[in-house]
């Protein structure tokens, strides 16, 4: 090991709509309340964490026709929690995921600069995007964009973006901007001047080459999700490669994998409520639907304990809506059949095996050593902890694993600066005026 | 109708743009100390100052009662994000969220998006009823108590409670239903100015709270008379609306001003009534209007928020609650309990219709 440890970023992850929550647990308490939120903050700020996470919903899933009704489903939007949360948290960063089809520049630019400011510099945006005409249903826009257009209109929606901030000179003097591109022509004067961090920060998501490629070009982090210790080196080391023909030094790009974690008094005792977790995440019901996901057909028939279908995806399937659709269901159906027949796995078994994402599992020590690793070894950056239970799921980690992460040298023990920018180790951007 | 009416008082934040939260969070503890129904904030894309809604959310965890009213125009936005944002404030605030509905008529705000041109008021009111509608629809589209969490079924919603709003309007469609949850006032409370006859019919058809900007108990009482009356032929209980005459005041030069009073300052106070004199001369004139049965209360607009909110507050206020005119604490926790108003029932929940 080097003499001076590499420092990791921390994030946490409100849970919200996803089939990582653990709702049924006694502890787990709403997901709407303000209290909530405020409560995985506030032990996120005490934990040093860089930044507090939120992902977005426009739209319900729908299964088979009907809403889907095994998960949880409903949310708050999520820049005006982060507004509030703003009010009850000091040097916390706060991330707002944001559609880039469904929303417009100058408004959203707006949004986030007002969050940059009413927050002293903490805003960050998570860029994303939709080729999914059926979200496209509550909106004006309509309809959809196609894969290569969305990323196309993401860009440009970004560059306008930083033109906007831009816009202001830093001692606060403001031009007039103008913009005509494919996807956007605007022209006019910006309301709010320059914000704290000059630009909220960029984080995109996604694995694509696409997703990759543009972050390379426009983000300041990339938010991952691999499974293993291989694939992490290997993304990390693509997306860092791809900086330098953006000008872009390596560390001007954060790679902060999502990751589930579970502690417990032993490694052993951590494994069982490890897998305990996992069977009420992947209960008999969810496992038929996380199979309906990828093979696109009503397989309410089969049992979850029996054998994975041996009839084909159906690719054109509107069955499962409001998800993430799965890019080759074939290749996919055949990796799991693969994986079911080699192992002797039932239905549920294989959806527990190949559903999960990066787990750090043991206790606190070898949790605390696990995370290091990743870092010391080029699989990351930092992570996004996505906490099972809401709002307690981050207090264990706070109270037991940061104070071992600080001991190694590995993370902050104290806030060295008051912006997110700050926090991360980005420089504030260069006035392009 | 004789009896007086509760007083309803509620004051603007508006100022000179200001990029920082703790001035915003200084008025409206101020605002809050005189137990007034709400505060304000105007916005427009194209004017200076920051996003208003998410003001009022910095805000809301500094404060406890006050509601918190920001301006939402609904010309060059999602209906679909503004319904989202507006019940989240009424989350983030618990039960103390308004929205000010406005359009965009200007063609520079439209350039700021590029994506229509410029049209007339009356058309861009009509839309802007739209989306008090299509608000209202996804506000309901999710039951109070959809929530289930049955673990024997593993179903964490009951679906039935939940509905498509499929709302078709002239300029656009939502198929709903929301990601929000009910917010907890069900409908956060709308507010309209009906002053011009382009909003008039918006406002009688969809606000909770309208304000009016006249010169005179007279004019106000008749615009008044009018929304009620249109409220009516809309079917709505027009004892469920409250009409707050838009006053803007100027408390600062009651020191230079040996006659204060009421005085007409159109281009200050765009055709309404504009006020410059001492509190106590202001605490008259809402007692004088207040007792004329003009209005249900009143929207003061300070010139000069961060000078005269004080004066508002321990000089008028101070004085109307020593009259018994006004409320001396929060008798309740939602901005709807200040002004008077029910929890509105679910309109699917009613029709007992399924998704």
């Amino acid at each position: 090991m080097t003499a001076v440890r590499k420092q990791m970023h921390l994030a946490a992850h409100f849970p919200g709509v996803n089939n990582t929550t653990v709702w049924a647990d006694p502890r787990s308490k709403s997901q709407i309340d303000f209290s909530s939120f405020e409560h995985l903050a506030r032990t996120a700020e005490r934990g040093l964490f860089d930044f507090f996470f939120l992902a977005e919903g426009l739209r319900l899933r729908e299964h088979n026709g009907r809403i889907h009704d095994l998960d949880v489903v409903g949310r708050p939007e999520s820049l005006t929690v982060l507004s509030a949360l703003a009010a009850v948290t000091e040097r916390l960063g706060l991330a707002a995921t944001v559609n880039a089809t469904f929303n417009e520049p100058y408004e959203l630019a707006r949004r986030l600069a007002s969050l940059d400011h009413l927050s002293g510099g903490r805003a960050a945006w998570n860029v994303v995007t939709s080729s999914d005409g059926f979200t496209g249903e509550n909106f004006r826009r309509g309809g959809f964009l196609d894969r290569a257009d969305r990323y196309t209109r993401a860009a440009e929606f970004v560059s306008v973006a930083r033109a906007l901030w831009d816009s202001w000179s830093p001692a606060g003097a403001a031009r007039p901007f103008a913009h005509d591109g494919r996807h956007f022509a605007i022209e006019g004067e910006f309301t709010v001047p320059r914000s704290p961090q000059g630009h909220p920060v960029v984080i995109q998501a996604g694995d694509s080459d696409e997703g990759r490629e543009f972050a390379a070009s426009a983000a300041d982090v990339i938010f991952t999700r691999h499974g293993t210790l291989e694939a992490g080196r290997a993304f990390y080391a693509d997306v860092k490669g791809r900086l330098a023909r953006y000008g872009r030094s390596p560390d001007g790009l954060k790679v902060m994998p999502g990751v589930t974690f579970v502690i417990g008094d032993s490694d052993a005792e951590a494994q069982e409520r490890a897998a305990e977790i996992r069977r009420l995440q992947v209960s008999p019901q969810n496992a038929i639907l996380a199979l309906e996901l990828i093979w696109g057909r009503d397989l309410s028939s089969y049992d979850p304990e029996g054998p994975l279908p041996d009839i084909d995806p159906d690719p054109d399937s509107a069955l499962v809506q409001g998800r993430v659709k799965i890019a080759d269901p074939f290749a996919t159906a055949a990796k799991w059949r693969a994986l079911s027949q080699a192992k002797g796995l039932s239905i549920r078994q294989t959806v527990i095996e190949t559903t999960g994402r990066q787990s750090f599992i043991g206790s606190a020590q070898s949790v605390a050593a696990q995370m290091e690793e990743f870092v010391a070894e080029g699989a990351a950056d930092g992570f996004i902890l996505v906490p099972h239970l809401t709002p307690g799921g981050l207090d264990d980690f706070v109270e037991e694993v940061v104070p071992l992460l600080q001991e190694r040298g590995a993370f902050r023990t104290e806030y060295s600066g008051a912006t997110l920018r700050s926090h991360l180790g980005l420089a504030e951007p260069v006035w392009k005026g | 109708m004789s009896a007086i009416r509760p007083l309803h008082l509620a004051v603007a934040l508006d100022g000179p743009a200001r990029y920082d939260a703790d001035h915003y969070v200084g008025l409206a503890r101020l605002a809050e100390r005189g137990a007034l129904d709400f505060v304000t904030l105007g916005d427009s894309f194209a004017r200076p100052g920051l996003d208003a809604l998410a003001v009022l959310s910095r805000i809301a965890p500094a404060t406890e009662r006050i509601g918190l009213v920001p301006t939402v125009t609904t010309t060059h936005t999602e209906p679909f994000h503004v319904s989202t944002a507006v019940a989240t404030l009424d989350w983030v605030s618990r039960g103390r969220a308004g929205w000010t509905v406005d359009v965009s008529t200007t063609e520079t705000e439209a350039r700021l998006f590029g994506r229509r041109p410029a049209a007339p008021a009356t058309d861009l009111w009509r839309e802007a009823g739209d989306v008090a509608d299509v608000a209202r629809r996804l506000w309901d589209s999710w039951e109070d108590g959809a929530e289930i969490r049955d673990t024997a079924t593993g179903r964490f919603i009951d679906r039935d409670k939940l509905h498509h709003v499929d709302f078709e309007g002239s300029a656009f469609s939502v198929r709903g239903p929301s990601i929000v949850p009910r917010p907890p006032q069900g409908h956060p409370v709308t507010v309209v100015d009906g002053t011009g006859t382009a909003s008039r019919e918006e406002a009688a058809r969809h606000a909770d709270v309208v304000l009016v900007r006249a010169g005179a108990p007279d004019k106000a009482a008749v615009i008044r008379e009018d929304v009620r009356r249109r409220a009516s032929a809309h079917g709505r209980d027009p004892e469920a609306i409250r009409v707050l005459v838009s006053l803007a005041v100027d408390l600062g030069e009651v020191e230079a001003s040996p006659e204060p009073g009421l005085e007409s300052r159109p281009e200050l106070a765009a055709g309404g009534s504009y006020f410059s004199g001492g509190p106590v001369e202001l605490a008259d004139l809402i007692t004088q209007w207040h007792q004329d049965g003009a209005v249900d209360g009143f929207h003061l607009v300070p010139l000069a928020p961060g000078r005269d909110l004080e004066r508002i507050v321990n000089g008028t206020v101070a004085l109307l609650q020593h009259r018994s005119l006004f409320r001396t604490f929060y008798p309740g926790g939602t901005l709807r309990e200040h002004l008077g108003l029910a929890r509105p029932a679910n309109q699917y929940a009613l029709a007992g219709g399924t998704s």
